[in-house]
């Protein structure tokens, strides 16, 4: 017993060391800046930047309509795929998975053909509609993510009981889902949207290619010419995935606890 | 008998090429308190979810207070339901559960308050308000989905197996505050179950449902004493078969195994020669001999069981076992297995099975 805690220990220690030491290290560097001193110099200056706030602010503004979007797409599916449409289950969630395997390059490519200047849909001739086909690639993206972490939520509750017993009460379909089902899995929704959130801030591909100013090519720009902002600058979108997945542990307490059971 | 409230004309439902109900009718008063009482797959709860709208007839039509409401959706029905699993919204508190139905139908908040307070006090739950449904035990949220369910004031109250999911004692107490809450409201009610006793106990009347059709519609007493199918004898309470022989049938003369029974009146048509089913209910048989009882068979005792206030006594008697049971009497003791004994019974009490 004693000789199983000793390797679990060990093994604990190897993960975290091969986790936090690099991470560290990049703290390290970061701070370097100023010689012979740590110092924040290189966050003053990243934070500083006005492209950092403006491509930054991009980012979010695209991942909330990302967000948005996604849960306007993906919450009414999985709801009616777990009510009336079992059967396509399986079929929904292999499309669901296709974002991980097919590169967003690919999609990037299509829409440039089939949106370009030269097509007869040029979206990609104004700025509005190349912001509005960013966010529905991320959508695209995001899906595997959304899709998984809502059905998750709906399985906690008894879809059918619960919109029958809504229903047979004068509900309609709007309530049924605002009230409802949207409430009982909310917390399911955000922690697709956190990671939604966490995909967007980080996504070069598209937007580059798309030619957008958002926070991912600003990473990659200074990443490519600059020596301590590079790792400051990853030391902060870190920090923003860790407060993300945090919030999702946080939100999760606050799930109201099912009192139905399916049968 | 006053205009029927709920009406079901011909109803059938097929998934595909499976018929689970076939051609059910029934009428039912208002404020009368039926129950469907059948084993699974009966059809029972699917006649049940078709009143409710969830469930659309293949052919058929259900009125309501003179309304043809076949196709309507379940949301525009007036009807209030309870489910076997509650079914209360885990997001919202009891008051808010019970609200639900007031709020979507518009009505002023005060009211609604007064509405929800009054069916707590209904429910004798008056304290529970702000409480969620994860901090109430199985019975008391059956409680309050109960009161969810009337509080709108629904035309037609349908209780889906709501007492299943509970223990023994909570059913037993559970089921007489449904029924005397239906009673006081004077509420149309259809009450789905598999258990004979829960129905037997609170219904005005039952319809016993087996593959799909009501095989007998009838008050408790009718059912249990009378019952008009072998499926309905054997489903409802313990009862005896045997197999008798028509030997006279001008005047009903019946023989079980050696002895001659008298059906004088009850043989529906049989000829002399046919075989019967009878059947007998345990209470209905004495053992020994007893004044009133004009007719007695000879056996073995086989078995018997020691059930408290009550002895179940089996019989052998020539092919067949009858059960009786007796009250067990401190100064007797029980009968001995393998003991010789008669048994008697009025022929009045035998049921001809068809």
């Amino acid at each position: 017993m004693k000789t199983g805690r000793f390797w679990a220990w060990v093994v604990f220690v190897l993960g975290a060391a091969y986790f936090f030491i690099p991470l560290i290290a990049t703290v390290e560097f970061s701070m370097r800046m100023r010689r012979g001193a740590y110092s924040f110099d290189a966050y003053q200056i990243v934070l500083g930047d006005a492209r950092f706030q403006a491509t930054f602010m991009y980012s979010v503004f695209a991942a909330i309509f990302t967000i948005i979007l996604g849960i306007l797409i993906v919450v009414p599916a999985a709801y009616w795929i777990r009510l009336r449409l079992p059967q396509l289950r399986p079929i929904v969630e292999f499309i669901t998975l296709l974002p991980l395997v097919i590169p967003a390059i690919v999609i990037v490519f299509g829409y440039i053909r089939m949106y370009g200047s030269n097509s007869p849909l040029p979206f990609l001739a104004n700025d509005t509609a190349t912001n509005a086909l960013l966010v529905i690639g991320y959508a695209t993206l995001s899906l595997p993510y959304m899709y998984r972490a809502v059905d998750t939520g709906l399985r906690t509750i008894d879809v059918r009981t619960l919109t029958e017993a809504a229903q047979i009460l004068g509900a309609g379909w709007g309530t049924i889902i605002s009230r409802v089902i949207l409430p009982n899995v909310l917390i399911a929704v955000l922690s697709g949207a956190f990671l939604t959130f966490a995909i967007v801030i980080g996504e070069f591909t598209m937007a580059s290619l798309l030619n957008r100013p958002a926070f991912g090519p600003y990473l990659q720009n200074i990443g490519a010419n600059r020596a301590y902002e590079p790792a400051a600058l990853a030391i902060i979108a870190f920090a923003i995935t860790w407060g993300c997945m945090s919030l999702i542990q946080i939100l999760s307490r606050f799930a109201p606890k099912s009192a139905n059971r399916p049968n | 008998m006053a205009e029927p409230f709920l009406s079901i004309q011909h109803v059938r439902k097929s998934f595909g090429a499976t018929t689970v109900v076939e051609d059910f009718n029934l009428d039912v008063e208002p404020g009368e308190f039926v129950s469907f009482l059948g084993p699974s797959g009966c059809g029972k709860t699917t006649v049940l979810r078709m009143v409710a709208g969830f469930e659309e007839p293949s052919a058929g039509k259900i009125v309501v207070g003179g309304k043809d409401i076949t196709r309507l959706k379940p949301n525009q029905r007036n009807v209030g339901m309870v489910f076997q699993a509650y079914a209360l919204f885990p997001n919202l508190t009891v008051a808010q559960n019970i609200a639900f139905g007031l709020k979507v139908a518009g009505m002023p908040k005060a009211d609604a308050d007064r509405r929800v307070a009054e069916m707590l006090d209904i429910i004798k739950l008056p304290q529970m308000g702000d409480r969620y449904p994860y901090q109430l035990s199985g019975g008391q949220q059956q409680r309050i989905a109960l009161a969810r369910a009337i509080a709108p004031k629904p035309k037609l109250l349908l209780l889906d197996e709501p007492l299943s999911a509970l223990d023994a004692k909570v059913r037993i107490s559970l089921r007489e505050e449904i029924r005397s809450i239906q009673k006081k409201l004077g509420i149309t009610t259809i009450f789905v179950t598999h258990d004979q006793e829960e129905a037997l106990s609170i219904s005005d009347r039952i319809a016993v449902m087996y593959g799909g059709k009501a095989e007998q519609v009838g008050t408790p007493f009718e059912i249990y004493n009378r019952p008009a199918t072998k499926f309905v004898a054997n489903f409802v309470g313990t009862l005896n078969v045997l197999e008798g022989k028509v030997t006279d049938a001008a005047s009903g003369k019946v023989q079980v195994n050696t002895q001659e029974v008298s059906l004088k009146g009850r043989l529906n048509g049989s000829r002399s020669g046919d075989t019967l089913s009878l059947a007998l209910r345990p209470e209905a048989i004495s053992l020994g001999r007893q004044p009133g009882h004009d007719t007695s068979l000879s056996g073995e005792i086989a078995e018997v069981h020691f059930l408290g206030s009550v002895i179940r006594v089996r019989v052998g008697i020539g092919g067949n076992t009858v059960s009786l049971d007796t009250f067990n009497n401190s100064a007797t003791p029980p009968p001995v297995v393998g003991q010789k004994a008669d048994i008697s019974f009025s022929s009045g009490d035998m049921l001809v099975l068809h």
